[in-house]
């Protein structure tokens, strides 16, 4: 028989009696789960350069609808959180879409790993789709609608954007793993997400405006920065709490 | 005495409010072959999926590999091979990231990859994206992913719908009669469902029509389950 790698003990809860199976390592399962998404959407290119060009286009229609040089302060962090809150809706949609028509939730559900590997898979996944989007859509949200040059404010939006995109990632995971076994997933995943992403864009909105403020750039307002760290952790508390149960029958 | 791999009683399951699966019935030995038929819609495939722990039953009680489930199912994944009609394989990456995917998920070397490559004879297309290989070479990957941690009970969903007699006999080995594994195998022929068939199970509209050992029955009494 081949020899099992990286394996380590199942923990089963107490008062369970039967040896488990060997459960396989946590990390490494991350890792090829990470790595699966990884690769498949290398392979389709569903997800990132979709999200990348709504959120391209977007910003055009605003330059040409708004009608004016550039836009600062709080209109511009409002056109730069909407616009990249749609842009990931559009990720989130397609998050789980591989493995519910291939029969990867199966395969998944059949070894024997911990579950929550999946859900830190593709949060890490949703992240990285997220990463990509921004590297795009920022510096051309720079140059079509910000009047002055967007580096001096970067470390702030920065923190802001990690913020906001640990928020999306959990919660675009939940609500995509909620929806993908529905019928109508495709207009599901929105439905709720939407609601559940408004406080995000709120305190991502107020944490950027004083960046982006041309005449007395400030830094990002650590109360919104604070609200939306605890957001993400209470996302992050109920995601690991629910997602077991997302996967069941 | 020795444990059952398969024990179910008084199995109840349903899709809302129509039972799929009603008062099914049986044991099987460790190292023997269940043969499961009945016509489409009979619940065979609902069945297969309640032992492979990807759906729970809703009445009755069930253990597999000695376990119960669906409270012990967490003790039974990774022992259970399963070969259902979707072959669980992602259509963009090929056959060997399909079987290193699985292979790392089940803690399984890739020694065993290469080794299962072999075995079913794709070797030479082990690098193509699986959407560019035809039905059957996938439903031998599909059979090398179910086998590639050794499981000791196997649950086969028509494992050889989509394959010639050549790739029947290849996979011999891995799935067939002499593979030593437990055995749960659905099927809709007859005379060569009942080769190497221990016991028979008859399914009618969810119900157990038939429970007979497979050397008492020929293929006509199977037929008459599709009347």
């Amino acid at each position: 028989m081949s020899a099992a790698t990286s394996t380590t003990p199942a923990a089963p809860a107490a008062g369970r009696e039967r040896p488990a199976a060997t459960q396989t390592a946590f990390w490494p399962t991350v890792g090829a789960l990470l790595r699966k998404e990884l690769l498949v959407e290398l392979r389709t290119l569903e997800s990132v350069p979709a999200m990348s060009l709504f959120a391209l286009s977007t910003y055009v229609v605003f330059h040409f609808a708004l009608n004016r040089g550039s836009v600062e302060g709080d209109l511009a962090a409002g056109i730069l959180w909407v616009t990249l809150l749609f842009a990931a809706i559009l990720g989130v949609n397609r998050l789980f879409v591989a493995d519910a028509d291939q029969g990867g939730f199966d395969g998944f559900l059949l070894a024997p790993v911990d579950r929550t590997a999946l859900l830190l898979a593709k949060v890490l996944t949703l992240l990285a789709y997220l990463l990509v989007l921004e590297l795009i859509a920022v510096p051309a949200f720079s140059i079509l609608l910000l009047g002055a040059p967007i580096g001096p404010a970067l470390p702030g939006l920065i923190a802001t954007l990690a913020l906001a995109d640990l928020g999306i990632a959990v919660i675009g995971t939940l609500v995509a793993a909620l929806a993908v076994r529905t019928r109508a997933r495709d207009l599901l995943g929105p439905l709720l997400a939407l609601p559940l992403f408004v406080p995000i864009v709120i305190g991502a909105a107020r944490a950027t405006e004083p960046l982006l403020v041309s005449a007395h750039r400030g830094e990002p307002a650590a109360r919104w920065l604070a609200t939306l760290a605890v957001y993400d952790l209470l996302f992050g508390l109920i995601a690991y709490a629910l997602f077991d149960f997302l996967l069941e029958d | 005495m020795t444990t059952p791999a398969v024990e179910v009683s008084g199995l109840v399951r349903r899709y809302g409010e129509r039972e799929v699966l009603s008062g099914v019935e049986l044991a099987l030995e460790p190292g023997r072959t269940l043969v499961v038929f009945g016509p489409n819609g009979a619940g065979k495939t609902t069945l297969l999926r309640v032992l492979a722990t990807l759906l729970r039953p809703h009445a009755g009680t069930v253990r597999v590999l000695g376990s119960a489930i669906p409270e012990e199912d967490w003790a039974v994944r990774g022992r259970v091979g399963f070969v259902g009609h979707e072959p669980l394989l992602y259509r963009e990456l090929t056959a060997r990231e399909n079987l290193r995917f699985h292979a790392r998920l089940h803690g399984v070397a890739e020694d065993r990859v290469r080794e299962l490559l072999d075995q079913v004879a794709l070797t030479e297309r082990a690098d193509e994206p699986l959407r560019t290989l035809s039905r059957g070479m996938v439903q031998r990957v599909a059979v090398a992913r179910a086998v590639l941690h050794e499981p000791e009970l196997l649950l086969l969903d028509e494992p050889y719908a989509n394959l010639d007699p050549a790739a029947i006999e290849l996979l011999a080995p891995l799935i067939g009669a002499s593979c030593g594994c437990t055995r749960v195998l659905c099927s809709h022929d007859p005379s060569g469902g009942l080769d190497g068939a221990d016991v028979v199970l008859g399914l009618r509209a969810g119900r157990p029509a038939l429970l007979a050992q497979a050397g008492t029955l020929a293929p006509e009494d199977i037929t008459e389950l599709y009347r």
